[in-house]
């Protein structure tokens, strides 16, 4: 399925390739490059690119293009999915995943990646699995193996590879157990000029970290689970005990994983936590254009909005901005017209406002739309969806755990049109 | 990995104390000279000892490696390393073989042997990635060794190594396609594997190697099934698309009675959905559709796959929605399409590489289904932070998903994006306007006049696209927009985009009659700039001055010389030609005349107006989520997706033979693997079957309580199911069909038609009066059915009256006879064969000979034809076996039926289970035809289910059978007192004890009957009992003689309370089932 794997940097080089079938030389990409300087901007480089002898599958993160090339047919969602779960492994691995760390640990991404895919089709991408196949580095076992001359690599077949959990290893030990659940969810939105909401929708994730001591089973129910209209589920969870006693019913994997993640439909009425007050004109005649926004809570559920950045990609007239931040600070990049203000914390009593005067190109004319208001905010403490849960059971191991539910609600691409 | 970084930058570092010559950089290649200096560093590493310094040298030549540069002169020096002790150091020695192997055949073969060595190491890892090695080096010389290899895999013990055996079969087949056969044999051995970690790799090989041998799958399309939701992503995303395929050439269509509606799918889908909110799942909305239709049967296996693929629309991954999705949209019945809609536009917040392929295929898929996606309209709307194509995209499924009620909000919406600054997006837009106006009556005018409006923008692009909109729609209604025509007219002097340019004139010259003093004067200015005009405007000038020239030459007669000489001496020979063409035809002259008294008509000829397209229509000929549907062209390898087949093939090909025959081989799991069959076709096609054979009257009452019925099936199963994840499949399987069994109680008459077929997935050859009894009552439906039964009469013929067992008893017997004919493959297949032979005779022959026949507790070992006249059957005696009280002993009945006389007949070597062991019966000299006879052979189970297979041996031939004891076989009465009987019962209590809660039927609520079925099952003796609603029973099994228990504490009203207690507790388990099964029946 799929032949071989280049990755390449923002500046084109290719700095790493492996293959795993016979070689596909390096030149391929040069149909690749081609596309890339097609497309100006590196989001809008298609991911699927025919050429006359292979097709090319790209996923584009951290600022690196992962190119697969791949010679017959096979579900481009496969492969797409594939990579995005090799960059996902990257980042368990080492933390982050760019260009430097790759080029650092080149020995153990040939490994993982030799590990991840057998002639082309994938063999083992649970990362837990993987740890055990190939340790990550730490600069602990890093001094460790240069005093003893062990290794990286483990000589067992993984315990989860056979098991009927696969996502778990067995022989897992704490000193403290603890299970920590993040209920997070983002608010996709968007607002007309006037302030009403054309669709704001909610989707949910529950991210769990779960230290416990040898295979526990948990279940996690909710005081509400109507609430979630579509949910999507890590392996573990017992589908059918969902489907019958909305409970999640599962076997933890070790370490941090997302149980579930959830989407609250267009159709409930979403609370719109923040509201965004703006004038902005541009005047045919002068060369100068008025900017005001002001940004308040509303619906908040009492909680305080926190983490508030207000971003707007200015049109080309704009030559720059000389604005005045009642509080938090903002910059205005002339080249990219970007404008971001860090607002930080919404204080309800002092509502915090950016105004001032934008100065346009002469002569041109004005610009016929207005710039787009992205939003992030953050709300500690609150599920705007009103999700709750309600108990977290411990089967199967006879130890207490601790046990930890945190609420948070972020915006998620949350846009006001002006 | 302190060295790691060190080494693989561009700079040297110092490679460690002690070595300062190993710190030359190793990448500063570029000079052959310092690469080869650089190269002999690391050779001399390794051939150090130290396992150290080999490592550091591994990493750097894969970091190398990794960067590309060459490293392929290291060969010698690296393979020597293959044996090394360090497994990192093999490791990283492996990876650079797969790289260079290829290049350097000669000397890959050294480290062949050290390959073939680990295939032998007791450490499944080692032999697993000793296989991946050697299937991975592409040297063409090792490939007999290769085959080898995989056919050793692929029997392993470890089900990793049968998991890298898969992987390893479409490696050897790019190395060398003659190798085809073999590794088919390979893959339909693997096919039969029960775990799930081999299912995805093997599909996957299937796919690679033989995709169009897809008779290997229908034995285990079942257990796929099955499986598929314990299979890891990947193989299930394999699966699910093979699986598509596959049902396509298996099944019928289910929405052929709905093709005729195809026109109105709308009110449909409103419908369905809203059944789907409330309703309890979607095959009631099936159940629901179906029998007001024409009688459409889906296939139970149909219904299976359906059902088992759902719940991976909740899959994290995806690529599996993906897969379930396209295998819903081309398998499920409309109304049930639906519900991949949500998974999809969940898929929408992913990634925009994920979000750009779901978005191709949602295209798509609102084309032929708009009312499944038309309730997440706003899933859609653009974000000004969406790439371009994504924009694009969602545009294209907001088109395809505007309709008259929604329309509105799309329009505000398309006015939004029109602003925005993305220019690109902002011509799709318009398009998309330009197509919303065609589709949509109500609002072209609205439309047009928006459009109109856009023609003052600032921005050319979009006056540009706009004008070449606009043409298009006035060309539906030109009559009523001469303003609009005035309008464009005017804007020539200011739009310079030549395409919009064209199509104004173009549509001036169309429509001059509707503007006569505006088009001369357009004329004019354009014959003034006609030579710096483009190509295509010129061309439309041309067109326009001929056009006036027919309606109104008075005015134009010299302009449209001027234009036509201008043109005359034009550069571009298109338009010299078109010049020429078009005076020959206006200007009457001499010779000519014919063509140009028509002129008139060909040039102001109605044109028909054209239709504003998606670009996605049609494409779902391919499957959707291929590549080949993304790109809208065949990708190499695409497998065709196969039309639904007019008749469906027969869908007995399904039915497993061979159910696990060396493992599971009690009675009761062997009866319950039939069940299934039944209660499948009660609860998934029972309405449509009804409907089938009285589709006037009472199909609607049948099909709502079936209806009801499977959706109380998914319930149960869905407790089911939970309890056993975690299990092994086989327990999944019999847990299952448990379930199914309650099933079974809400039989109906009707079913008798489908039960015929479909029983036959089990037992080919029973004589089962149940199913006699269905016979006698539906003969006529059997007809068509009659395949299996052909099987049926060599047993039911000669089946003695050697016991008096009532009919109900009988059942508990029927079923075995499958697994015991189970002979290996080469019978069943040849015996299938000659089956298939037999169906096409006559039929009028099957209902005598299905005549219900009092019979017993004989089956079948091998059946007639396989066994070229040999008829064998046997039969538990329940007599002690003379010689060795362990032994089971059975009797065989032997009868020739065919022409020539059988000589020396006896039982060849037995390949037996541990701790069986069989005493073999004399050997029978001589049976003549049409001669029967009878032998006793022992057989020690050694208390166990497990099949004794052994061959049946002729002087000229040999049989493969098995047989398979009942577990009730295994025992043997012993006599006891009560009081004996509750100290023993007391001694084997807590894990022992297995309790079952039972409802008796009416018919076996008197003591004799329950005694007797009791005693059919288990060949247990009564214990005398004191109390009347009480039964005991007492037995010990043959090889070990612990004691099995069992009382029956009958309540009034037919409630009753089984207990069985045991040593073992796996015969306890089956004991109590078989006799549950027995009395509830």
């Amino acid at each position: 399925m799929i032949h071989s794997l280049f990755l390449i940097n923002s500046s084109g080089d290719i700095f790493l390739e492996k293959h795993w079938k016979s070689v596909v030389s390096r030149s391929v990409c040069d149909y690749f490059f081609e596309a890339q300087e097609r497309a100006t901007e590196a989001e809008n480089v298609p991911p699927v690119i025919p050429t006359p002898h292979h097709y090319l599958l790209s996923v584009y993160r951290h600022k690196i293009f992962f190119v697969a090339v791949i010679q017959t047919e096979v579900p481009p969602l496969f492969v797409i999915e594939f990579l995005h779960r090799v960059v996902d492994t990257f980042q368990d691995y080492f933390g982050v995943c760019s260009e430097p760390v790759i080029k650092d640990n080149v020995v153990v991404v040939y490994e993982v990646l030799e590990e991840m895919l057998d002639n082309g089709f994938p063999l083992a991408t649970e990362s837990n699995i993987l740890k055990e196949l190939i340790k990550p580095p730490t600069i602990l076992r890093t001094v460790v193996n240069t005093i003893t001359g062990s290794t990286n690599v483990g000589d067992q077949l993984p315990t989860g590879q056979l098991s009927v959990v696969p996502w778990r290893r067995t022989g897992v030990k704490y000193t403290n157990n603890e299970a920590y659940f993040d209920v997070i969810e983002e608010i996709d939105a968007i607002i007309d000029k006037s302030g009403s909401t054309i669709t704001a929708e909610i989707q949910g994730v529950i991210d769990a970290c779960v230290k416990l001591t040898g295979m526990p089973d948990l279940t996690l129910s909710f005081m509400n689970p109507r609430l979630l209209d579509d949910v999507s589920f890590h392996p573990c969870v017992r589908f059918k005990r969902w489907e019958s006693e909305r409970i999640l019913s599962f076997i933890p994997p070790d370490g941090n994983f997302r149980l579930l993640s959830y989407h609250v439909s267009a159709q409930n009425l979403v609370a719109i936590p923040v509201y965004v007050k703006h004038s902005i004109s541009f005047r045919d005649s002068s060369s100068l254009g008025r900017f005001e926004i002001t940004v308040g809570p509303k619906q908040t559920m009492g909680k305080a909005i926190e983490g508030v950045t207000v971003t707007s990609q200015m049109p080309k007239g704009v030559l720059n901005m000389s604005l005045t931040p009642s509080q938090g600070t903002h910059t205005f990049d002339p080249v990219t017209k970007m404008l971001s203000w860090d607002v930080g914390k919404i204080n309800p009593q002092k509502l915090p406002s950016l105004k001032g005067t934008m100065s346009l190109q002469a002569g041109a004319s004005k610009p016929d739309e207005n710039p787009t208001i992205n939003l992030q905010f953050k709300i500690q403490q609150l599920a705007i969806s009103g999700l709750k849960v309600n108990r977290l059971d411990m089967y199967g191991e006879k130890y207490k755990p601790f046990k930890g539910i945190k609420y948070m609600t972020k915006a998620g691409k949350f846009q006001v049109r002006t | 990995m302190s060295a790691a970084p060190a080494y693989s930058e561009d700079k040297g570092g110092a490679g460690g104390p002690g070595e300062p010559e190993y710190g030359h950089d190793p990448a500063s290649g570029g000079i052959f000279s310092s690469d080869y200096k650089r190269h002999d560093d690391l050779k001399e590493m390794l051939d150090t000892n130290k396992d150290s310094l080999k490592l550091e040298a591994m990493k750097r030549i894969v970091a190398m490696i990794a960067r590309g540069k060459n490293a392929s002169d290291l060969f010698p020096a690296v393979v020597k390393n293959v044996a090394c002790k360090n497994i990192e150091v093999k490791k990283l020695v492996y990876v650079y073989l797969v790289r260079y192997a290829e290049e350097q055949q000669d000397l890959a073969l050294l480290s062949i042997s050290t390959f073939q060595r680990g295939l032998k190491d007791p450490n499944q890892l080692i032999r697993a990635s000793a296989l991946r090695v050697l299937s991975s080096i592409r040297v063409p010389i090792i490939v007999p060794i290769m085959m080898l290899a995989i056919k050793e895999a692929a029997s392993d013990m470890s089900p990793y190594v049968r998991k890298t055996a898969a992987h390893a079969i479409p490696k050897l087949y790019s190395l060398d396609s003659d190798q085809k056969d073999q590794l088919i044999e390979v893959i339909e051995k693997l096919l039969a594997d029960k775990t799930t970690l081999v299912a995805g790799s093997v599909v996957m090989a299937f796919e690679e190697v033989c995709p169009e041998r897809i008779d290997l799958i229908h034995k285990n399309y079942r257990k796929l099934c099955n499986l598929l939701i314990d299979v890891e992503e990947w193989g299930q995303v394999v699966i699910i698309s093979m699986l598509t395929r596959y049902a396509r050439t298996q099944f019928l269509s289910p929405n052929q009675n709905e093709s005729l509606l195809e026109e109105n799918p709308e009110k449909a889908f409103y419908g369905s959905e809203e059944d789907e909110v409330k309703g309890p799942g979607p095959e009631e909305a099936a159940a629901t559709a179906l029998p007001a239709r024409k009688p459409y049967v889906m296939d139970p296996d149909h219904r299976l796959l359906l059902r088992n693929t759902k719940p991976l629309l909740q899959s994290r991954s995806a690529a599996v929605v993906m897969a379930v999705a396209q295998l819903y949209f081309h398998l499920a019945p409309k109304a049930e399409v639906g519900v991949i809609a949500k998974a999809l536009v969940r898929l929408l917040r992913s990634h925009s590489e994920v979000q750009y392929v779901v978005l191709q295929n949602v295209a798509t898929m609102s084309i032929k289904r708009r009312g499944m996606f038309e309730p997440y309209l706003k899933s859609f709307y653009i974000r000004s932070t969406d790439p371009t194509q994504i924009k694009i995209l969602k545009l294209e499924v907001l088109t395809n998903l505007a309709n008259e009620t929604n329309i509105p909000t799309v329009l505000r919406e398309f006015q939004t994006y029109i602003r925005s600054m993305d220019k690109d997006f902002v011509a799709a837009t318009i398009q998309a306007i330009g197509r919303c106006a065609t589709n949509i009556g109500r609002v072209r005018d609205t439309c047009l006049n928006g459009l109109v409006q856009l023609l003052s923008n600032r921005d050319e692009l979009v006056v540009a696209e706009s004008v070449v909109v606009i043409k298009k729609l006035l060309q539906m209604q030109p009559a009523q927009h001469g303003e609009i025509i005035k309008h464009l007219a005017k804007l020539t002097d200011n739009i310079q985009v030549p395409m919009a340019r064209a199509s104004i004139l173009w549509l001036i010259g169309e429509y001059c009659e509707h503007v006569p003093r505006i088009a001369p004067d357009v004329l004019r200015k354009m014959a003034k700039s006609f030579t710096a005009e483009e190509d295509i405007v010129k061309l439309q000038v041309i067109n326009l001055a001929a056009k006036l020239y027919l309606t109104n030459s008075k005015q134009t007669k010299l302009l449209t010389q001027y234009v036509l000489s201008l043109a005359k001496y034009d550069q571009n020979y298109d338009i010299r030609d078109r010049a020429r063409f078009t005076r020959q035809l206006i200007v009457p002259s001499e010779q000519g005349g014919a063509l140009s008294r028509h002129a008139k008509k060909l040039f102001l000829a109605p044109k028909p107006a054209p239709v504003l397209e998606s670009s996605f229509k049609d494409r779902d000929h391919f499957q959707l989520g291929s590549l080949s549907h993304l790109l809208n062209a065949k990708a190499t390898g695409y497998q065709e997706l196969p039309d639904w087949p007019e008749e469906a093939p027969d869908p007995s090909v399904r039915n497993v033979e061979v159910p696990e025959w060396t493992k599971c081989s009690n009675r009761e799991k062997r009866k319950e693997k039939e069940k299934p069959f039944y209660s499948d076709s009660e609860g998934e096609s029972g309405p449509t079957e009804s409907a089938d054979s009285n589709p006037e009257s009472d199909s609607e009452s049948d099909s709502k309580s079936s209806s009801e019925s499977s959706s109380g099936d998914s319930s149960s199963e869905s407790d089911d199911e939970d309890e056993e994840k975690g299990r092994s499949s086989e327990s999944e399987q019999s847990e299952e069909e448990g379930k199914r069994k309650k099933m079974k109680k809400r039989k109906t008459v009707a079913e008798g038609h489908r039960e015929g077929s479909s029983s036959d997935e089990g037992s080919d050859s029973s004589s089962s009066s149940s199913e006699s009894e269905v016979t006698s009552e539906s003969e006529e439906e059997q007809v068509e059915s009659t395949s299996w039964r052909r099987k049926t009469p060599p047993s039911s013929k000669s089946a003695p009256a050697a016991k008096e067992i009532s009919l109900l008893d009988l059942e508990d017997f029927t079923p075995p006879s499958v697994q015991a004919v189970s002979p290996p493959t080469i019978v069943s297949t040849s015996l299938a064969t000659d089956l298939e032979g037999l169906t096409l005779t006559d039929s009028s022959l099957v209902p005598s000979l299905l005549s219900p026949v009092p019979g017993v507790g004989r089956q079948e070992l091998l059946h007639r034809v396989a066994g070229e006249g040999l008829a064998v059957e046997y039969a538990f005696s329940r007599q002690p076996f003379p010689g060795d009280p362990h032994m089971v002993s059975v009797h065989i009945h032997f009868s020739n039926s065919s022409e020539n006389p059988i000589k020396g007949l006896r039982v060849g070597t037995p390949k037996l289970p541990a701790g069986i062991s069989i005493q073999e019966f004399p050997e029978i000299e001589s049976l003549a035809p049409g001669e029967s006879t009878t032998a006793v052979m022992g057989i020690n189970f050694c208390d166990s289910t497990q099949a004794a297979n052994f061959q049946l041996c002729t002087q000229t031939r040999q049989f493969y059978v098995c047989i398979q004891p009942p577990v009730g076989e295994l025992m043997a009465p012993v006599f006891m007192s009560e009081n004996e009987f509750k100290k023993e019962q007391g001694k084997l209590t807590g894990m022992n004890e297995i309790t079952e809660k039972l409802t008796l039927p009416d018919t076996c609520r008197n003591d004799h009957i329950v005694v007797q079925k009791v005693t059919t099952t288990a060949n247990l003796g009564r214990v005398p009992c004191g109390t009347s609603d009480e039964y005991r029973f007492a037995g010990r099994t043959l090889t070990s003689g612990s004691l099995v228990l069992l009382t029956l504490d009958a309540r009034p009203a037919g409630a009753a309370q089984l207990t069985v207690n045991s040593e073992k507790m796996v015969i306890g388990t089956m004991l109590v089932k078989d006799v549950v099964q027995a009395l509830t029946q």
